[in-house]
């Protein structure tokens, strides 16, 4: 199983780095002459309304959605990881006032939570990755938060003190990576819902703009499409969001194992 | 005197990632009627492997390959699993290490035992009640109304274990197994609990086999003792005959590496290390680490009396 | 000279009380102990579980804050060092913990764990640094062969000896010892008994040595205190102690140790009920109310006595 995500996955991020030597088409380039063809031999996947190969936007959306999921979880992560390691070890007041940020933007609904601040921020790539990294420092910020509350208690956390560290060290160099496994496999369930938000927050407008291929978007221009038959234009990207996600999520588990400290050294 | 429990021959494996776990080999032992018969050996010995066998408890990927254990009468191994639960909890009980874990912690205590009672008697819930907080008050617990409606919890080691041995002989069980039972037991708490164990035993009957690391524990509790290595049993004696003229080379070897508290005395440790379970050496297990080992110790090992009832699992050892 | 002296050391911590108005109640977990270890010595502090010789270990090393008392280490007085300094005092006072497993962090290579210590306190580095710990391993029974395994990949007597290696490679003035063998199984606490004795020999150790298991302080210990509810009712050199022990602690702790000896009959001093809790602590004698021999002058406050050389008793009768 986590065989086949971790292929799927593989696929999908070769396709996107090889793009543009893969590729024959401009993913933006119109081609008045093939408007809103159906797969077959020039085009494997079709053409939108404008007469773009769906395959090359496919994959080019692609490198849009990967590279926003994993850079918005990259923010989040250290973010989190830094709030919550620092909340768990220290405790007391700077936990009250971390947890209490935190509790702030947990508050909101995530998704629209991102609306509000891509819609604020302006919806660039950037302001997207930006916006999505906050709606997910919770998650990070509390699992490590309790992970470091059981770590600190242990005797080898205990002996890191006795051996004569810096509280920094004990918790950057010690105690955190021993933090890290379940957060494993969160991000990578969280890559997956990162994804599904870029494609959601594109899909009513706020995400990426055009011409700018991207899964949401391509889904929602393709809905208008589901009546009158041109079926190509909002399966495939559907399809590829799903496929990536689901790889996400099975990839987690088994990342999770590897990194289990009782696999090193052997 | 026929044995209240006879356990022959009997060989258990695991199946692991790792391969299979030999983790019992042919052990035998045999407790009395009324008698309390001390099991020793380090961990990973087979102690309480052989506990769960006799109780049936053992499961996939524990396989009990051959052997023969007799209750009473009543082949264990071959009866109906109606049979089977008739037995445990009623005529064979046992109490665990960890007391707290082994307790229910979302139910008061006195329900657990009035529970027992209730399953294994035709007893009605509000007698069973009663009994069970007359029961706290035989093992010694003080305010036993109180106690009966308290969690694990709110109890001390010493007090939990208590009530696993109230709820171990709820049922007047002809043999109580116990399996570490002072484990983690302060000093003074464990030599309590060592001494509720032998008087209720001697006042209901009851057979105790009392399945330990500590060879003091032994000393002073048990009638006879069998001493077992890397799952095998290598010698039976009555007590005495086991401290004073210990015949298994392992016997003395353990003896000798306990810090005494009484007398000076040397203290030497065991040469070697205890063999993987996974891979163990033919026939006796000992032999690799033994001063008197001969060629004959690679083959099944012939068991040899030394003195009337003090027999041992060797070919070296001598009888004085 | 004293390489260690703990003067009046207190320990206790408030329970948060529900009800707002109410004095909080507190558990009195160390409640002045004074103590002296000598270079060379091992002193050992036996007491059962909830007598506060773990806390006391701890507040020691100043893992925990002692809320009174002075903790003098070859008479500098740790109590009172700024953080930093206490941080450089670490190398001279070393713990070895009681969970071989739990106080090895699962990610450090034994190489790494060793190491540290000798990081953060020596100027040396790269092969030196090296070397020096191959060489603490090798002086604990590891062999530099093992450097490169993870704790999860050593048994259970390897990590101690880990914990062991740790504790000494700074060549520290003190090693306190929390319980090292009492996780171990029996065969392996003969092996780590007699490594410790013989790094004690070989190297002049200082220890203090806090553990539950009488025989095993028999062996090492040169002196012996005796603790009960966060104070010492007794202390005496180890062969005194174990002869003629006077408090009526520990006779009982004594007389319920299980000797693997059927002939040998102990006279038992049984105590009576529980262990109380450290919250309520009786006035007077703490063992007043489980003490077979307790007259009514044991509610007044204990005197110490010294009834022969060396050899202290907290106790009224005697």
């Amino acid at each position: 199983m986590s065989l086949a995500a971790l292929g799927v996955l593989a696929v999908v991020a070769l396709a996107a780095l090889a793009a543009p030597v893969l590729l024959p088409y401009d993913p933006d380039a119109p081609d008045a002459e093939r408007t809103l063809e159906a797969p077959g031999h020039r085009h494997w996947l079709g053409t939108d309304l404008y007469g773009r190969d769906q395959l090359t936007r496919l994959v080019y959306a692609g490198r849009v959605d990967l590279l926003v999921a994993i850079e918005a979880t990259a923010i989040a992560l250290s973010v989190g990881a830094v709030l919550g390691a620092v909340s768990g070890y220290r405790g007391g007041f700077i936990d009250q006032v971390l947890m209490r940020i935190i509790d702030t933007i947990q508050a909101f609904p995530s998704f629209i939570l991102a609306m509000g601040i891509a819609a604020a921020l302006g919806n660039s790539v950037t302001n997207i990755v930006i916006a999505i990294a906050i709606t997910h420092v919770p998650i990070y910020g509390r699992l490590i938060r309790g992970e470091m509350l059981r770590i600190r208690e242990t005797e080898y956390a205990e002996a890191a003190r006795t051996v004569g560290n810096r509280q920094r060290r004990i918790m950057f160099y010690h105690l955190l990576p021993n933090c890290f496994p379940p957060v494993v496999v969160q991000a990578t369930l969280a890559m997956g819902f990162a994804i599904l938000t870029v494609a959601a927050l594109s899909y009513i407008g706020l995400g990426i703009r055009p011409p700018t291929s991207e899964w949401g978007a391509m889904t929602a221009e393709g809905a208008s499409y589901i009546v009158s038959g041109e079926w190509w234009i909002f399966v495939f990207p559907g399809m590829a969001i799903m496929a990536t996600v689901l790889s996400f999520n099975l990839l987690g588990d088994a990342l999770r194992d590897v990194l289990d400290p009782r696999m090193k050294g052997v | 005197m026929t044995d209240l429990l006879a356990v022959r021959d009997l060989t258990v494996h695991f199946a692991t990632d790792e391969g299979i776990v030999q983790a019992l080999d042919g052990a035998s032992l045999r407790v009395g009627p009324g008698e309390v018969v001390g099991l020793v050996g380090e961990s990973g010995s087979g102690k309480s492997v052989t506990a769960l066998a006799i109780l049936r408890l053992l499961r996939p990927p524990a396989r009990v390959l051959g052997g023969r254990i007799e209750f009473d009468g009543l082949d264990l191994q071959a009866c109906s699993e109606e049979e089977m639960r008739a037995v445990r909890g009623a005529q064979i009980s046992m109490v665990f290490q960890s007391p707290r874990t082994s307790l229910n912690p979302v139910l008061p205590v006195g329900h657990q035992i009035a529970r027992l009672l209730v399953q294994h008697g035709a007893i009605r819930p509000r007698e069973a009640r009663a009994r069970a907080v007359e029961m706290l008050r035989e093992v010694g617990i003080g305010e036993p109304e109180r106690r009966a409606r308290q969690y694990a919890h709110q109890l001390s080691g010493g007090m939990c274990q208590r009530v696993m041995i109230a709820m171990a002989l709820a049922t007047n069980p002809r043999l109580l197994i116990a399996d570490e039972p002072t484990t983690g037991l302060d000093v003074s708490i464990a030599a309590q609990i060592l001494d509720l164990l032998g008087d209720l035993g001697r006042r209901t009957g009851a057979a105790i086999l009392l399945i330990t690391h500590d060879l003091g524990v032994v000393a002073r509790r048990c009638d006879r003792v069998v001493v077992m290595h890397a799952g095998q049993t290598v010698e039976w004696a009555p007590v005495r005959a086991l401290f004073h003229a210990p015949a298994h080379p392992y016997t003395r070897a353990l003896l000798r590496s306990i810090p005494r508290v009484v007398g000076t005395g040397e203290m030497e440790p065991i040469p070697g290390w205890v063999p993987s379970l996974l891979a163990p050496p033919p026939g006796c297990r000992f032999a690799p680490r033994c001063a008197l080992v001969r060629p004959e110790c690679r083959a099944p090992v012939p068991v040899r009396s030394v003195d009337g009832d003090h027999r041992v699992a060797c070919v070296a050892a001598e009888a004085s | 000279m004293d390489v260690l002296v703990v003067d009046d050391l207190q320990m206790h911590f408030p329970l948060r009380s529900i009800i707002p108005w109410r004095a909080p109640r507190v558990v009195r977990a160390v409640d002045g102990v004074s103590l002296r270890v000598a270079a060379g010595e091992t002193l050992g502090l036996v007491g059962e579980s909830g007598c506060g010789k773990s806390t006391l270990a701890r507040c020691v090393l100043r893992l925990v804050e002692p809320t009174r008392g002075r903790v003098l280490l070859n008479d500098e007085n740790l109590t009172a060092l700024p953080e930093e300094a206490l941080r450089r005092r670490r190398r001279d006072i070393q713990m070895v913990f009681q969970d071989p497993t739990a106080s090895l962090n699962p990610r450090l290579s034994v190489a790494a764990t060793v190491e540290e210590p000798l990081a953060l306190h020596t100027p040396l580095t790269g092969a030196a640094r090296r070397a020096r710990a191959d060489e603490v391993l090798e002086e604990v029974g590891l062999g530099a062969s093992l450097r490169d395994r993870y704790p999860h990949q050593l048994s259970g007597g390897q990590r101690q000896r880990v914990n062991i290696a740790r504790a000494i490679a700074t060549h520290p003035r003190l090693v306190v010892l929390d319980e090292p063998t009492s996780a171990l199984d029996v065969s392996l606490r003969a092996r780590v008994i007699l490594l410790l004795a013989e790094l004690k020999r070989r190297m002049g150790m200082t220890y203090l040595f806090i553990s539950h298991d009488l025989s095993t302080v028999r062996y090492l210990c040169d002196r012996v205190a005796v603790m009960y509810l966060g104070v010492l009712v007794e202390e005496a050199p180890a062969a005194e102690l174990f002869e003629h022990p006077a408090h009526p602690y520990t006779r009982a702790l004594l007389s319920c140790i299980p000797v693997p000896d059927p002939g040998v009959e102990p006279v038992r001093l049984t105590l009576s009920g529980e262990v109380p809790s450290p919250i309520d602590i009786p006035t007077g004698c703490r063992l007043r109310g489980r003490c077979p021999l307790a007259q009514p002058v044991c509610a007044e406050p204990v005197p110490v006595r010294e009834i022969a050389p060396g050899h202290t008793v907290a106790c009224h009768l005697v």
